[in-house]
């Protein structure tokens, strides 16, 4: 299970609207590379994943990915908070607007809606932490994308922060990899499925 | 917004640090379960969290449900304080 906790991991604290960036960011939400996406690929992969420290890591990441979804929000929302008519039209935040008004929706800056297509678990741990790696770097770019459109230190402050934790994390997804690969084949690591082959193995 | 008490700001930083620094090592111990250090390092940062939750809850209200009804308040005070990314929020 999980418990809330009423903080924000790294504090978001911004005091100008700017409905144009948001629309930009709301990518981090509910786009390919989004925590919303990040989180639910660790924690799907983590079931059938049969060692005990990447089951942590996996549990442990996918969890921090909700504070970092939680955090991403609270950018969006204080970003486009009490914003009136006028401004909403000005900056092309009517498209968004029209369908949701201001409340969260998770979509990509171009509007598509988050779908479970944007993530994989494949059931076998090296595919899967190859994957979890690279998504790691994708959404590194992706704020180093908004970083170089967003001028306001207020809002790159945080988006600075959750760009550094793709990094720890990619990290941690390595050292995972690695822990795995010790107890392949050494000749071969494709020789058997740990997730589908092993299973009589493990169940005696 | 946040400096209307500099105690409650204070304290609030002092939970925000420790709890960062529980999420990084738990992620460094989860794949270096034997490093003795990060261990000893992971169990005196949860001592001062925990230390702090609990004096944020009895001044300001509280921040997990472990520390609900902490303060002199009556009524449930989970929902009073205001939601993190709120004016006023954590």
């Amino acid at each position: 299970m999980w418990n809330y906790e009423k903080r924000l991991q790294h504090p978001v604290r911004i005091t100008q609207t700017n409905p144009k960036i948001a629309q930009v960011i709301i990518s981090q939400f509910g786009g390919p590379d989004g925590e919303l996406a990040a989180s639910m690929r660790y924690l799907s992969q983590r079931y059938t994943m049969p060692y005990k420290e990447v089951i942590g890591t996996l549990t442990d990441i996918g969890t921090e990915e909700l504070a970092h979804m939680e955090m991403v929000c609270a950018i969006i929302y204080q970003l486009t908070k009490d914003l009136t008519p006028e401004e909403i039209a000005a900056s092309g935040f009517d498209k968004y607007y029209v369908d949701h008004t201001l409340a969260l929706w998770p979509q990509a800056a171009s509007g598509a809606p988050w779908t479970a297509t944007y993530f994989q678990s494949k059931g076998d741990p090296i595919t899967d932490l190859h994957e979890d790696m690279a998504a790691e770097q994708k959404a590194r770019t992706t704020y180093e994308n908004i970083l170089r459109l967003v001028k306001d230190p207020e809002v790159c402050e945080p988006i600075r922060f959750l760009r550094q934790r793709e990094i720890n994390h990619y990290q941690r997804f390595g050292e995972s990899l690695r822990i795995v690969q010790d107890q392949l084949d050494s000749k071969n690591f494709y020789a058997f499925n740990p997730e589908f082959d092993t299973r009589q193995i493990f169940k005696s | 917004m946040m400096n209307q008490n500099p105690r409650r700001q204070e304290l609030l930083d002092r939970i925000n640090a420790v709890s960062f620094a529980i999420d990084d090592v738990i992620l460094y111990l989860d794949t270096h379960p034997c490093d003795r250090e990060a261990i000893a390092y992971y169990q005196e940062c949860s001592r001062l969290r925990n230390e702090a939750l609990k004096e944020y809850a009895e001044k300001f209200g509280p921040l997990t449900i472990d520390y609900a009804m902490r303060d002199a308040s009556d009524n449930w005070n989970w929902t009073e304080t205001p939601w993190p990314w709120m004016e006023g929020g954590c």
